[in-house]
């Protein structure tokens, strides 16, 4: 089997991918939630929208689910600091996500438009809150978080939930929901019939391609020279026992940049997620759908995998307390269990995936007002 | 620590698993009674069973979802709130709830899609395949969420490491293959079809009282008086007693829930109710059945059932063991290569955990008195008046649903379960009952672990994230506001489809009596 520095490797890299398809797939159930009040205006309009992500939204969801339990079975120690750490970010995000199935399901179970628009509304949030939560949560990323462990690693915090917004997050938090936000559009643009609701999806889409481009510019400027970043000072360890008390870290302004000098190829990172919004923006004026959602979903990987592989070797580094710093080499699972969850899925991903890509076929087409507003089966 | 700290952890935990509790089993057995209706209408194609199969799947669909959005609250709360737990068996722990997701959670929530929204775009026996998908992931989800809640109850296969100071897995084929977790699979997941079974009793005795939906409802009740009788037999028979014998804290839950303070005389006899008296630790105005609860728990005549008493000695023995093991590791801190202290670590560390529960009582378990040991034992007996109690209502309703679904299966058979008017208002009355055994089974798998995170490993004190009141208050209210809200919403639109019944359009074979058209119709 390999050891224990491939596999660190492998189950960061993995962790990026998970990142990544939670915001390709229930990406666009977000964003076309966000989209829902502005988009549509009636309610067969509505209820056109709700059902482009209503048979998919539920599998999509479990990125999200499948997210936590992998951070949790291959990064426990970042699942234990980030998720106590940013505590009531958390209860934001969950609020708000626990009114997306309900809100799905129950909107259409009553024809009162009061209910229905209180639902909308139900919607919106849960598609915008966690949009932004996670884009202010991976900016206090870059930040770095103020935690430190003690000497039986256990993790205490200064800061509440009003600490992790400042000018620099909140810049994250828009390009989370700039960039799903562009995604939901071309998704409806994709999957609706050409009418009202496609023209409006087509003017949200363009605004968000621009707004995802610039503000991903502004925030790499900042990165680079808004003197923030982490560097190690000790010998990484990429073998050793997890125990982050055994890393030495300093605060190195701009060192965020540093690894594109040292590895050039990570540049494809950033420059996809430039070309993929921009090739997004150029599908959506020309009316390319096929492109514009492929593009869409270049450039959010692209967004994410920058901030991955920016930080590497860190995961979370923390602001108060160097010594406390979670690393690739310093906060995974043992050995064993990295190999025995790497077995696992190498199995079950690639089956996960075909049954997915057949749901999506069998749900393939546009939607149409006629299909919502006669079939009993849709919400 | 804050204790507020810990019993507002402690609580919001308690309610919110309880909550997603109500959702989780009637999904798990609506999902295998869809399935065995959709195949009866996908065997005899008649329109009936069709028409049957989507009802119920509205039901089915109303509730699913209020069991994801709080499993969502379930999956996060380890993190959130229970962060050192998160840290000290993640290595664990975390693994079966990523192969839940991968395995189970992407396979129901992938196909609930098709299952709603497929019955024009599969064909029959596709559509079948999708239903069973989905009950086939609902189970499977169970299974890897009671792998790891077995774990917390008999923690087998793993071992700490002194180096990062966590457990971390030797032997995951232990892990899978727990005993306690098997067992509780099978009664948890029985205990949700007898749920299901009896809703939909309940709801089709409703029908048949009212003279409506007849079609549907008879054919409902004959499906879930079978169904429910042989899960109710399960439930029962191949209950959770079969993990007694296996650990010291198993040992101690089946000890309060008999309010046993001391080991008697081989064969136990069972207390079958009492006065449960902890201040003077006995039980008061006891009836005892002679010989049965030495059946149950050792399946022999001769051998005892421990006693509270002699467990807390035990108890003790290990706290003392365990003080040496805690001794060993603080100076395997300061020096990893300490070959002595290694060797005093690995002849001690299985009673690491027990040294830890006097961390409620002093900073450092090496100042403990002799006395403050002694005394600190005894934090390992569990809420004895509520173990005893809980397991009686729950066993009394256990038994009930046998007697409930067999005399359903007798009517059903001879054709009688249309007209037997007090039968049919019994299993009306009968709806809410499996919930308050189910959640009563929760209460005593969790509050009989305690003082115990983890079984011998973690105390539940020492789980906890470092958090303040008013976070934890935050989220308490917080939950609390949306899931009241939630709660009342889902069982009006339960109320609203079932008082609509099972025909989407006007389709009702059997309209209720309008008035009369004024105006004759002309052809």
């Amino acid at each position: 089997m390999f050891d224990y520095e491939i596999l660190r490797l492998i189950w960061w890299g993995l962790l990026g991918i998970l990142l990544i398809g939670f915001a390709l797939t229930d990406g666009f159930d977000l964003g076309t939630a966000a989209l829902l009040p502005f988009v549509a205006r009636s309610d067969v309009e509505r209820r056109m929208v709700i059902n482009t992500i209503g048979p998919v939204w539920e599998g999509n969801q479990v990125w999200f689910i499948l997210g936590g339990g992998a951070i949790f079975a291959a990064w426990p120690f970042v699942y234990a600091v980030s998720f106590s750490g940013f505590y009531l970010a958390m209860f934001l995000v969950l609020a708000a996500l626990i009114l997306r199935p309900v809100g799905f399901k129950y909107r259409s179970k009553r024809p009162d438009p009061a209910w229905r628009s209180r639902w909308d509304w139900a919607l919106f949030v849960g598609g915008l809150v966690p949009a932004l939560v996670f884009g202010v949560a991976v900016g206090n990323v870059l930040l770095g978080a103020p935690f430190r462990l003690d000497s039986d690693l256990r993790a205490f915090y200064d800061g509440g939930l009003l600490g992790l917004f400042s000018p620099f997050t909140l810049l994250c938090g828009l390009l989370s929901v700039a960039m799903l936000v562009l995604h939901g559009a071309t998704w409806l643009t994709f999957k609706i019939e050409h009418g009202p609701v496609h023209d409006r999806a087509r003017g949200y889409g363009c605004i968000a391609a621009i707004a995802s481009v610039a503000l991903f510019a502004l925030g790499w400027a900042y990165v680079a020279f808004g003197n923030i970043g982490y560097q190690m000072t000790s010998l990484p360890d990429p073998i050793g026992a997890s125990n982050p008390l055994r890393t030495v870290t300093a605060p190195a302004a701009g060192a965020w940049l540093a690894n594109y000098g040292r590895y050039p190829w990570m540049m494809v990172a950033p420059i996809l997620g430039f070309a993929g919004t921009v090739l997004a923006f150029v599908g959506i004026t020309r009316g390319w759908e096929k492109t514009s959602f492929g593009g869409s979903a270049l450039g959010a990987a692209g967004i994410i995998a920058t901030v991955g592989l920016s930080m590497f070797p860190y995961i979370l580094p923390s602001s108060i307390d160097a010594h406390s710093s979670l690393t690739v080499w310093n906060a995974s699972s043992s050995h064993k269990t990295l190999g025995i969850m790497l077995v696992v899925t190498v199995v079950f991903l690639p089956i996960v995936l075909a049954y997915t890509a057949w749901a999506y076929k069998i749900m393939w087409g546009r939607l149409t007002t006629d299909v919502v507003s006669t079939h009993p089966d849709y919400y | 620590m804050d204790p507020a700290v810990i019993d507002l952890s402690r609580l919001q935990f308690a309610l919110t698993a309880l909550y997603h509790f109500l959702f989780v089993p009637l999904t798990l057995g609506l999902a295998m009674l869809l399935v065995i209706m959709e195949s009866v209408y996908v065997m005899t194609g008649r329109e009936v069973w069709r028409t049957t199969t989507r009802f119920w799947g509205r039901i089915f669909g109303i509730n699913f979802v209020l069991g994801v959005a709080t499993g969502l609250t379930m999956e996060f709360q380890f993190g959130t709130n229970w962060s050192y737990f998160s840290h000290y068996v993640g290595d664990i722990f975390g693994a079966p709830l990523a192969i839940e997701g991968l395995m189970a959670f992407f396979l129901e929530a992938t196909f609930v899609g098709l299952m709603f929204f497929g019955w024009d775009r599969l064909t029959r026996l596709g559509h079948l395949i999708v239903t069973f998908m989905v009950a086939l992931g609902t189970n499977l989800s169970a299974l890897w969420i009671l792998v790891a809640n077995g774990w917390m109850q008999n923690p087998a296969g793993a071992d700490f490491n002194p180096a990062t100071m966590r457990m971390e897995v030797t032997d995951f084929g232990a892990v899978l293959f727990n005993p306690i977790a098997q067992a509780k699979f099978v009664h948890t997941v029985s205990a949700g079809y007898v749920c299901a079974s009896v809703v939909v009793l309940g709801v089709s005795a409703y029908y048949l009282l009212r003279g409506r939906f007849t079609e549907v409802a008879k054919r409902s009740m004959t499906v879930a008086a079978a169904f429910g009788l042989a899960s109710s037999l399960s439930v029962v028979v191949l209950g959770d007693e079969s993990g007694y014998a296996l650990t010291d804290n198993q040992k101690m839950k089946l000890a309060a829930i008999e309010a046993a303070w001391h080991t008697a005389p081989a064969p136990a006899g069972l207390t079958l109710i009492g006065i449960p008296d902890t201040a003077n630790r006995t039980t008061n105005y006891q009836v005892e059945v002679p010989w049965v609860l030495g059946l149950i728990a050792t399946r022999s005549l001769d051998k005892e059932v421990t006693g509270m008493s002699e467990l807390v000695l035990k108890a003790q023995e290990r706290i003392t063991s365990g003080v040496i093991a805690y001794d060993a590791v603080e100076r395997l801190k300061t020096n990893p290569d300490d070959s002595a202290a290694r060797g005093q670590f690995e002849l001690h560390k299985r009673d690491l955990g027990y040294a830890l529960l006097l961390k409620r009582h002093v900073a450092d378990p090496r100042q403990a008195s002799p006395q403050l040991i002694s005394t600190t034992a005894w934090d390992v007996v569990p809420n004895v008046p509520l173990m005893f109690w809980s397991f009686r209502i729950m066993a009394a309703i256990g038994f009930f649903m046998i007697g409930l679904f067999g005399l359903a299966f007798t009517l059903c058979s001879l054709r009688l379960h249309t007209q037997t008017r007090w039968f049919l208002k019994l299993a009306v009355f009968a709806i809410p009952l499996p919930w308050i055994a189910i959640e009563l089974g929760w209460i005593l798998a969790e509050m009989g672990r305690q003082p115990w995170a983890i079984d011998g490993v973690l105390p539940t004190f020492l789980a906890t994230s470092s958090l303040s009141r008013g976070a934890l208050w935050t989220t308490i209210v917080g939950f609390t506001l949306l899931y009241g809200t939630m709660a009342v919403i889902e069982v009006r639109l339960i109320l609203a489809s079932i008082r609509k019944g099972p025909y989407e359009h006007d389709e009702d074979p059997q309209p209720a009596p309008g008035p009369i058209p004024a105006e004759p119709i002309v052809a």
